[in-house]
Parts: structure tokens; C-alpha cells; sequence
């Protein structure tokens, strides 16, 4: 595929499809337009073994990442309750939006300023962020990378990072795993000696400038930086054909 | 056999300002509106209110009814933020106590359960407990994996409630319900936690217990019995707005009017006027069904 017809709303989900790569026979559980592309198109593909929601009460085989009719294939239930038996259980790997994270993956969502009895910006509240990131592994989704997302330290900890991680008892922190973030411009990890967050691979067209421009905190950077994975031609087929035909991918991420 | 059905009002007469009450449903869904619009139209105030949020607390907020809100998120789900709930928030005019969605479960399980606390890794490294006083932690008095020190959990206190309000597909007269859609939330739960005398239950309609199973379809929808019920309301399109899966979805129309009421406090006085000055859930009803005919 030439580099002039790659579009970065299909980097971004083979970005995210390749975040469940080796999950194996788990909930995958992206929130969000691109997160379930991706995620679908990792099931679709390489991952044929993970499950997936409707974003309401069942799990469904559907490759389409949307819109399912009353003839989805309902392979389980799954309401609210049940997910708590499967996320402290361990068997999930979430994707969530942080408003804020921090360089050790430390998440926001929230608030933003004031105090807790009274917030500068009500958000949505802790929400699952606790449970989830210290139940199972967590990924996180930005789909506009800037340096309001990516601070040096975020207002309210919903979502628990490395370092907060490594001052538990080693067995409650045993099941923390922030894998990557993937954001427009970028693919992040925290694959360093402190886990500090880290580039680990640029979309095409993004240079390291950009993603230290728009980032509010030094990232570590190796020597080298690649270029994030293009997409195969059958992935690009499956992706437009099969599961986001009407482009909802294409309206979140724009092109450079 | 004892019959406890009574009208909205007639329910909620069994409150009392200062209360805790916890309301069924979940963020824009299935949410006993009938009940809170009988809150609205009777003098009860300084209400602590402990929801999975959504136009239930915000519009207890915004006509000042509520001193304090016990949460994990407030969201309308299609408008993610509830602009009256951020406003009261942001205005300082209610008090928070915050929890993450699992916390809240186990609290309201504890209270089911009697017992004091339950423990739980949930909220360990995060800052849920600089926002919730109640929160503790406790030693497990056993040892952790291969010899480890024992682990430091989170002690989630029980949520004992004052009274509850959940929104049911269908019921008897006894206090028997069913939900006939895909989730039933955190409803049971809900009235496991509030003591005799406060658990109130709306439903779309009332048949008789003869027909219940069969207008659940199944009996494993059945799980409000009559021992975890004290009043029963028939509320036709009760959770409206707010979608009441099978029988009607989210009226996406009225939401948003609704939301755009936080604009100013003109707006909140005029929709209010049209829409919460009314005599009963009846003539509310049949503004609704005026709207739509339209």
C-alpha cells in the first residue's frame, strides 16, 4: 500500500487492534468509535478467540462494530452486575479516554481544579477507573493528542498508575498492567526501567517533534523511533467492508 | 393478602426530608421517574440521594431538593455530562461522596447483607478515598501469595438506606416484579438496602399474580418478591424520559430539552413551569402524549 492513500483513522485501529494481541479467551473491552473498530478488527483477524460487547447487556460474535439488529449472534449475557464478577476475575483488557494522564499512566476523568466538595469542572465521576486498572490490564485511547491530555500530574486519580502501583504490597498491585496509549499522532508504552511513559512508535506522517510539542511532560525516547504498523491490504478490506462500512472512524480521526 | 398499591404521591408521602434514598435504573435508563416527579411536587428537601446517576439527580439538584449525592458518575448517556448535577456541583449547592461502580455495589451488598463493610482491591493507589470519608482500609488476616505479607484492602462500609425508588417493567399488587428487558442494574439491590416501610416500586403495569410469570416471559425475571417491597405504583410510561427497554426507548427529544434547561436559571424556571408544575403524574402524562400526537 503506498504511503500517499494511508489514512489515520485506519493506523490508529491497527494500533489498537495490536494492543490485544495475545490476550487470548478474554472480554475485550474497548470503549469509544476507534476502540471498537479496533478491537473488532484484532478478533477479526489474529485474536479469533477474544470476546465482545454490544455496549449493552450481551456478548456478540458481530464483526460489525456497530449497529447490531435483532439477529446479532448473542453468544452470553452479560449485564451491568455480571461484569464485576468478570473484571475482578481478571478476564478483561479495557480501553478507556483519559481527560488527563500523567507520565507514569496516572488517569483522569473525573474533575478538573477546585476540591472535591467543590470542583472547578464536574466530569463524569471515578466511574470504574479504580477497579478496572487494578483488576485487570487497561489501555488508553486519546483521540486528539495534545498537552492538555498529557500533563506532568493530572487533578484526581481515577485510574491508577505505575508509580502509585509500585508503592502497594506487591500482591494487590499484582494485576495492574497499563499496556499502551494510543492516541492520533502516536503508539505509547511503559516499557522503561521507571515505567515512564515512552514512544514507541510514530504514525506516518508524525514526526517526534509533534508528539513532544504536544505532550505537557518529557517522554522517554528511544535512539530509533519507528513508524507505527501500516495496515494490510486485508485489513484495509475487512475494515471497510466489514466492520466500520459507514467510515465512523474516518469522522473521530481526521486526516494530517 | 396485604394489596399495596397507592398513586406517586401516596408512595412518596412515605418520605421524609434528610433521608437516604436510593434510586433504581441506570445513567438515562430505566429510572422511576413518576416517583421523582411526586418528590418534586411534595416539600421534602435536604435529601441525600445515591443513584448509578442520571436526570433523576440532576433534576433533584436543580430544583434544590438534594444536600448530598452519593455517585460513581451522573451521565444522561447520549449528553455524557448531566448539566444540572455539574452545575450544582460546580456551585457548590451538594455535597459529594464518590465511589468507583464496584465500591458502590459492595456497598449497597453489605447493607443487603447486614454486615459492616466488604473488602476489595477496588480503589487501592487511586484518590476515590480523599473523596469518600467513609471509605477505610483493612489487613486481610491472612498471608498473600507465596508468603507475601498480608494485603491492605479497601473496607467498602455498607450503604444502609432510608427508603428506595426502582422502576419496573411489571408486578402485582403484592410487590411482586419483573423486569422484561436485557439489565435489571442494581435495582434489587436497592431495595435488599432500604429498611421496611421505604421500598417503593413503580411499574408499567399491574396484572394479576396469576399472569405474572406469563407477562415476564420467564420466570427468571422475577426478582422483586413482595418481602423486599412496602408500596406498589402502576406508572404507564413512569420512567419517562428516560427509556424503559422493551416497552419504549430513551425519548431523545425531552432529554434534551431537559438538558437545556441548565442554561440560566430562566430557563430552569420555564421549563419547569411547563413541564414539573403540574397537579399529578396523570396530567403530566397527558402533556406528554400532546407533545408526541404533535
Amino acid at each position: 500500500m503506498s504511503e500517499a492513500a494511508i489514512r489515520r483513522a485506519d493506523v490508529c485501529a491497527v494500533a489498537l487492534a495490536e494492543i490485544f494481541r495475545g490476550d487470548g479467551e478474554i472480554l475485550a473491552n474497548p470503549i469509544g468509535t476507534t476502540p471498537m473498530v479496533g478491537g473488532r478488527l484484532a478478533r477479526a483477524t489474529f485474536e479469533p478467540e477474544l470476546m465482545m460487547t454490544d455496549s449493552e447487556a450481551t456478548l456478540i460474535a458481530d464483526d460489525v462494530a456497530y449497529g447490531w439488529g435483532d439477529d446479532k449472534v448473542v453468544e452470553t449475557w452479560n449485564p451491568y452486575r455480571r461484569m464485576f464478577d468478570l473484571l475482578w476475575g481478571g478476564r478483561r483488557h479495557v480501553v478507556m479516554t483519559p481527560v488527563q494522564i500523567d507520565p507514569f499512566g496516572n488517569m483522569n476523568f473525573a474533575a478538573i481544579g477546585g476540591t472535591p466538595d467543590q470542583p472547578k469542572v464536574q466530569l463524569l465521576g471515578f466511574r470504574g477507573g479504580p477497579g478496572n486498572t487494578i483488576s485487570h490490564t487497561t489501555s488508553y485511547w486519546v483521540p486528539r493528542h495534545t498537552s492538555k491530555t498529557f500533563v506532568e500530574t493530572v487533578d484526581v486519580v481515577c485510574g491508577v498508575g505505575y508509580d502509585r502501583a509500585g508503592a502497594l504490597n506487591p500482591a494487590s498491585a499484582r494485576f495492574h498492567e497499563i499496556r499502551r496509549v494510543i492516541t492520533d499522532l502516536c503508539v505509547l508504552d511503559f516499557a522503561t526501567d521507571d515505567h515512564r511513559m515512552r514512544l514507541a512508535s510514530v504514525h506516518p506522517g508524525v514526526t517526534v517533534g509533534d508528539v513532544v510539542e504536544a505532550t505537557g511532560f518529557e517522554l522517554a525516547l528511544p535512539d530509533q523511533v519507528p513508524v507505527t504498523r501500516l495496515p494490510t491490504d486485508d485489513e484495509i478490506g475487512l475494515l471497510h467492508e466489514v466492520i466500520d462500512p459507514e467510515g465512523r472512524r474516518f469522522v473521530e480521526v481526521a486526516d494530517a | 393478602m396485604a394489596d399495596k398499591r397507592c398513586t406517586p404521591d401516596e408512595a412518596v408521602a412515605r418520605l421524609q426530608s434528610g433521608m437516604t434514598i436510593g434510586i433504581g435504573g441506570w445513567g438515562a435508563r430505566r429510572k422511576p421517574m413518576s416517583l421523582i416527579r411526586a418528590i418534586l411536587r411534595s416539600d421534602l428537601d435536604d435529601l441525600t440521594i445515591a443513584s448509578f446517576g442520571g436526570p433523576d439527580v440532576g433534576i433533584l439538584c436543580a430544583a434544590g431538593k438534594v444536600a448530598k449525592v452519593i455517585f460513581a458518575f451522573v451521565s444522561l448517556d447520549a449528553i455524557p455530562l448531566e448539566p444540572h448535577f455539574r452545575a450544582a456541583r460546580q456551585g457548590g449547592a451538594v455535597a459529594a461522596e464518590e465511589y468507583d461502580e464496584g465500591q458502590f455495589l459492595l456497598a449497597l451488598q453489605a447493607a443487603a447483607w447486614r454486615i459492616p463493610f466488604l473488602p476489595t482491591r477496588v480503589g487501592l493507589g487511586s484518590d476515590v478515598m480523599a473523596h469518600n470519608a467513609r471509605l477505610a482500609t483493612v489487613t486481610s488476616p491472612f498471608a498473600g501469595p507465596d508468603g507475601a505479607p498480608p494485603e491492605e484492602l479497601i473496607a467498602v462500609p455498607a450503604l444502609e438506606l432510608d427508603a428506595a425508588l426502582v422502576h419496573y417493567n411489571v408486578g402485582d399488587a403484592r410487590g411482586n416484579a419483573a423486569f422484561t428487558g436485557p439489565d435489571q442494574y442494581f435495582d434489587d439491590l436497592m431495595l435488599e438496602a432500604a429498611p421496611t416501610g421505604g421500598r417503593i416500586v413503580s411499574v408499567e403495569r399491574i396484572v394479576a399474580t396469576e399472569g405474572l410469570r406469563s407477562a415476564a416471559g420467564c420466570e427468571h425475571r422475577l426478582r422483586v418478591n413482595r418481602m423486599m417491597v412496602d408500596a406498589v405504583v402502576e406508572a404507564p410510561n413512569g420512567a419517562h424520559p428516560t427509556s424503559c427497554d422493551p416497552d419504549y426507548a430513551t425519548d431523545d427529544e425531552a432529554i434534551a430539552a431537559y438538558a437545556a434547561a441548565a442554561k440560566s436559571p430562566e430557563a430552569w424556571q420555564a421549563y419547569r413551569d411547563e413541564w414539573l408544575a403540574l397537579a399529578d403524574e396523570a396530567t403530566y402524562q397527558a402533556k406528554v402524549h400532546e407533545e408526541t400526537e404533535r
